[in-house]
């Protein structure tokens, strides 16, 4: 008879201490480690969140997720603050809610959000006013930039979150092909001196675009669908699957319309690829259906 | 590996491992998502040495990278065992206690000093020095490989050396530890584990072997042809005997993919019947008599399939199929019925669950528990949750009841083909990140970062040819010709040249590559051909002109 015989992986699970904080008067126990992000997450609190990814190292850049910790003289963003015992944490005062609405009002006014529902969303729940400070939004308007058939990138709609900076950096890529560039109003995310992204170091894996907030890079896919007005994301169906090239197994998430595959996207919560996805899987379906 | 074909190791695991010897693997490229856990581990610490013939994109990542000479990776591998042994740093009670074979392993690689594998594999004897004691001494060390190692007429004779080694220094089983072939196709893993092997049943069992096939003639109610079949490259040698007639081909594209591939050409269009299933018109396709249009089976139906850590996951239809095409399992029910077969449901959940009642080592994966992530096997029941790495029995006290693992005695060949005056230079072939095996799938879409197939070379080598980067040179084989360009490369070493295989209609570059291949494994030595260049005396019509 053939038998192989098993092993389950028992090392490096020792006892996780806890910490518990106390959040808008309740106190929540979690692991050493977490962030006060998680521990809202775990007492049922929805925090805005723009710069953070559950798969990138937070930049603390977007400063919506700010809560109020007692003792400290500024808000403190929740994403990456560690969560410390006895910490007390205010996430819906008058101060929290002041500052989530200047931030939201400021990305706004200069920004086109069109294509960011959830940032919106943000904006409704703070009655944040984007026409205080401009009429309309100023946005620098530079023309979409298309240079092949994979992704687009529409700088007025970059919020400079750096989540595709990120991307594409140590916590899983390690290409390196974008960086924030320029000072001031001039500061954008951008290749090497600019160069097209084909004579970058892009490997075109779309790992930035996965994790764009406001559709500033986009799918060229999506991109096309959206200008002849032939998006319809609510009949889109998302269905997850095994990628068809190397033996690695990532999951894909097909986004399908009128039978037809639009986009792909992989599961944040996959051991395998955590969210991310390499030029094959990414955009190698297109024979399906051919 | 020591009983089963997989993988003893987990993704994760790579990313607490101290040493990594990446060998004949371009994973950055070929695996670019479990890359991204090779990096985890790497900015965790670990010091990776990557033995390639070629710098690659991968070689760049590394701390050291040792420049090998094509096909002689044994060479390499036992000058590291002998130096492990003679500085002390053998795992002497494991080797005692959990391993077999060893003194006679010993003397086998006592001829391979530092300085007669640096003569043998170009790699200087210093650095093979390093690798071993940074092998042997690292508390959680890994050996990966691809096809560098099993593209070559001693494909097992060259795993077998690897495996020498985690035997040697205790690196296998143990949870960070271990011995990795990553696999290059989606399922290659589980079309082996469910059987598609001449030899095997499901789950590793034996069609030679009168209890397991027994369980499986119970379950079928007819009785099993126990003689073992053939694989692919004797199926050839089959054809060319005239033994072989009738060839029914799925989801395969021999007519491109194999090594000498105008022989193999010639001898599936001599076939008295070719039947082929696919999703494309391939080449092989072309040559059939009867094509059965299939739909493709990741986006547009139901089933599982294995991953290079053993993960079992689902794979589901997204959208139907287009014209004529039909699933895999309809298409071979509606066969077996034509033949008198009734073959049951074509359920994928309930052929699965027939798989899990005769397969042990799949037993526990029900669909609902695949569900979340997929699980490892051994899984062999539903409250044991999957196996993130292999052979922990060689760890136990009494190693399970088991026979300890072998050592084996593996001696340096070097390449079938050697290089001569006629053919001086050595091609080898690989994959490119944006493309895949003969392009069926990948040249669906456009890459802008694909620079077609090109020959890169030397530029040493291209100016001593007279060569100018990018010129559409003749290049040559015992075997045939083909004409492409050459791409200047300083990551090529001098006398190496290489090429992907992608765009089989632009180069047919298996033309030129050797089917020497190795009596196990059944594989050729695509990764060692002797070539020559020519240049092109005349210019090359212009189309309409």
């Amino acid at each position: 008879m053939t038998t192989i015989e098993s092993d389950t992986h028992a090392e490096g699970e020792s006892a996780v201490e806890s910490v518990t904080v106390r959040i808008n008067n309740n106190d929540v126990s979690v692991a050493r480690g977490a962030t006060i992000l998680d521990a809202c997450t775990a007492s049922g609190i929805d925090t805005p969140t723009i710069c953070y990814a559950e798969n990138l190292t937070p930049v603390n850049v977007c400063r919506v997720c700010v809560v109020e910790v007692t003792g400290n003289r500024t808000l403190v963003p929740s994403c990456s603050r560690l969560a410390e015992a006895g910490m007390e944490i205010q996430t819906d005062s008058d101060r929290v809610r002041h500052s989530r609405k200047m931030v939201l009002e400021f990305l706004g006014s200069s920004v086109d959000l069109s294509q960011a529902p959830e940032i919106n969303q943000y904006s409704v729940r703070y009655e944040a006013d984007v026409t205080r400070y401009v009429d309309d939004r100023e946005v620098i308007e530079e023309p979409i930039r298309i240079q092949d058939e994979l992704y687009i990138r529409d700088y007025d709609k970059c919020v400079l979150c750096y989540k595709c900076v990120e991307a594409c950096g140590d916590d899983a890529q390690h290409t390196f092909a974008i960086a924030v560039a320029g000072r001031g109003f001039d500061n954008r995310v951008s290749t090497e001196f600019d160069v097209v992204l084909p004579d970058s170091a892009c490997v075109y894996c779309g790992n930035c675009v996965a994790v764009c907030p406001t559709n500033a890079l986009q799918f060229k896919s999506e991109f096309d669908l959206r200008r002849s007005e032939s998006w319809r994301e609510e009949e889109q169906t998302v269905t997850t699957t095994v990628c068809s090239y190397c033996g690695v197994g990532c999951n894909l998430e097909l986004h399908v319309q009128d039978n037809e595959i639009v986009k792909v996207t992989s599961p944040v919560d996959h051991s395998v690829t955590h969210g991310n996805l390499c030029i094959k899987g990414r955009f190698g379906y297109q024979y399906v259906g051919n | 590996m020591f009983g089963a074909g997989g993988g003893t190791v987990s993704y994760a695991e790579i990313e607490e491992a101290d040493v990594i010897l990446l060998w004949g693997s371009n994973a950055r490229e070929a695996h670019p998502i479990f890359f991204h856990h090779l990096m985890k581990g790497l900015d965790n610490g670990a010091r990776m040495y990557s033995v390639d013939p070629r710098r690659t994109s991968s070689s760049k990542f590394a701390d050291l990278w040792l420049g090998i000479d094509v096909g002689t990776d044994i060479a390499l591998a036992n000058a590291i065992a002998r130096e492990i042994i003679h500085a002390g740093l053998a795992n002497d009670d494991f080797i005692i206690r959990s391993t077999r074979g060893y003194e006679d392993f010993a003397a086998a690689v006592e001829p391979y000093t530092l300085d007669v594998a640096a003569e043998i594999t170009g790699v200087p004897a210093t650095a093979i020095r390093e690798v071993a004691h940074a092998y042997a001494t690292g508390g959680k060390s890994q050996i990966l490989w691809t096809l560098g190692i099993t593209e070559h007429h001693n494909a097992v004779d060259n795993v077998l050396s690897l495996c020498n080694l985690a035997l040697l220094t205790g690196h296998v089983g143990r949870w960070g530890s271990g011995l990795v072939p990553l696999r290059g196709q989606n399922n290659v893993q589980g079309g082996g584990d469910m059987g598609a092997l001449p030899d095997k049943l499901p789950g590793f069992q034996r069609i030679d072997d009168d209890a397991d096939r027994t369980k499986f003639e119970a379950a079928y109610g007819m009785g099993l042809n126990p003689t073992p079949g053939i694989h692919l490259t004797l199926m050839f040698e089959a054809m060319e005997r005239s033994e072989l007639t009738a060839v029914y081909v799925v989801g395969e594209n021999p007519a491109d993919s194999e090594a000498d591939v105008d022989r193999a050409r010639a001898l599936l269009s001599g076939l008295d019947c070719l039947v082929v299933q696919d999703i494309f018109l391939t080449r092989t396709a072309q040559l059939a008599d009867v094509v059965l249009p299939a739909s493709v089976a990741w986006a547009e139906s139901d089933g599982t399939v294995t991953s290079s850590e053993r993960r079992v996951q689902r794979v589901r239809g997204a959208v139907t199929p287009p014209g004529e095409a039909r699933h895999d399992i309809d298409i071979i029910i509606d066969l077996a019925d034509r033949m008198g077969v009734d073959l049951g449901t074509n359920e994928p959940e309930a052929l699965w669950d027939e798989l899990r009642s005769l397969s042990p080592l799949h037993a526990g994966m029900s669909y609902e528990r695949l569900e979340a992530g997929g699980l490892q096997w051994p899984c062999p029941s539903l409250d044991h949750p999957g196996s993130p790495f292999l052979h922990g029995w060689l760890w136990a006290d009494d190693l399970g009841g088991r026979a300890p693992a072998p050592f084996s005695v593996v001696e340096h060949e070097g390449p079938k083909e050697q290089l001569t005056e006629e053919f001086p230079l050595r091609l080898t072939t690989g994959r490119s990140l944006d493309s895949y095996n003969t392009g069926v799938q990948s040249n669906g879409f456009t890459s802008p970062i694909r620079y077609g197939e090109a020959l890169d070379i030397n530029p040493v080598d291209g100016e001593s040819l007279g060569l100018s980067d990018g010129e559409r040179v003749r290049v040559s084989s015992p075997r045939g010709s083909v004409e492409m360009a050459v791409r200047f490369q300083f990551d090529i070493p001098i006398g190496l040249t290489f090429t992907t295989y992608h765009f089989p209609d632009l180069v047919d570059i298996n033309k030129l590559t050797n089917d020497a291949w190795d009596k196990r494994s059944g594989t050729s030595e695509f990764k060692a051909a002797a070539i020559r260049i020519d240049k092109i005396d005349f210019p090359i019509p212009m189309a309409g002109s």
